[in-house]
């Protein structure tokens, strides 16, 4: 999942932004939202019955 | 760096620059002079292509009695050359009870599908829109 969201951030960082160092930031704030995301959402559904 | 200039491509050259940024992941980008996001592009598109091949994934046949068959099949062309590269070789199988199978599955999709995000890119950046 880590790998995933390293690719798909860089992929949307060289497409929506030209300098090289905004699509440094673009891409690790995004990586950030991803993986940050998967992580709340992985506790929310922790108490749900399978 | 700062990106060249804003031009408009003809329709015509557009086309074969669509088709090339279809063909080959960053291509496009190659073409119009966006060196650093075409080179970006192709390293990322195919890795993720290749990963996903490698981690069992498998390259969706055109079925479309069952729909997500057939629209996955349409993504996983969308990364261009590197899918026929691939038939070729006899890759993509898939093989469904590997742990890594819908991993797979989801990195060759997304890299096809990202690809064809860049070949809009490419066809917005020839209009001069970007």
């Amino acid at each position: 999942m880590l790998v995933f969201a390293a690719l798909v951030s860089a992929t949307f960082a060289v497409l929506s932004r030209d300098a090289m160092r905004d699509q440094a930031w673009f891409a690790a704030r995004l990586f950030g939202a991803f993986v940050g995301a998967a992580y709340v959402l992985g506790w929310l559904l922790y108490p749900l019955p399978l | 760096m700062p990106p060249p200039a804003a031009r408009t491509t003809p329709p015509a050259q557009a086309l074969i620059i669509c088709a090339a940024a279809w063909a080959v992941p960053g291509a496009g980008h190659l073409w119009l002079g966006r060196v650093q996001k075409g080179v970006s592009l192709l390293v990322l598109l195919t890795l993720m292509f290749a990963l996903g091949l490698w981690i069992e994934g498998r390259l969706f046949p055109f079925e479309f009695a069952d729909p997500l068959v057939g629209l996955a099949a349409l993504a996983d062309l969308g990364v261009g050359l590197p899918y026929f590269l691939a038939k070729a070789l006899g890759a993509g199988v898939g093989r469904a009870v590997a742990v890594t199978y819908e991993y797979g599955n989801t990195f060759v999709i997304v890299a096809g599908l990202l690809n064809m995000l860049a070949v809009l890119d490419a066809y917005d950046i020839s209009q001069g829109r970007k």
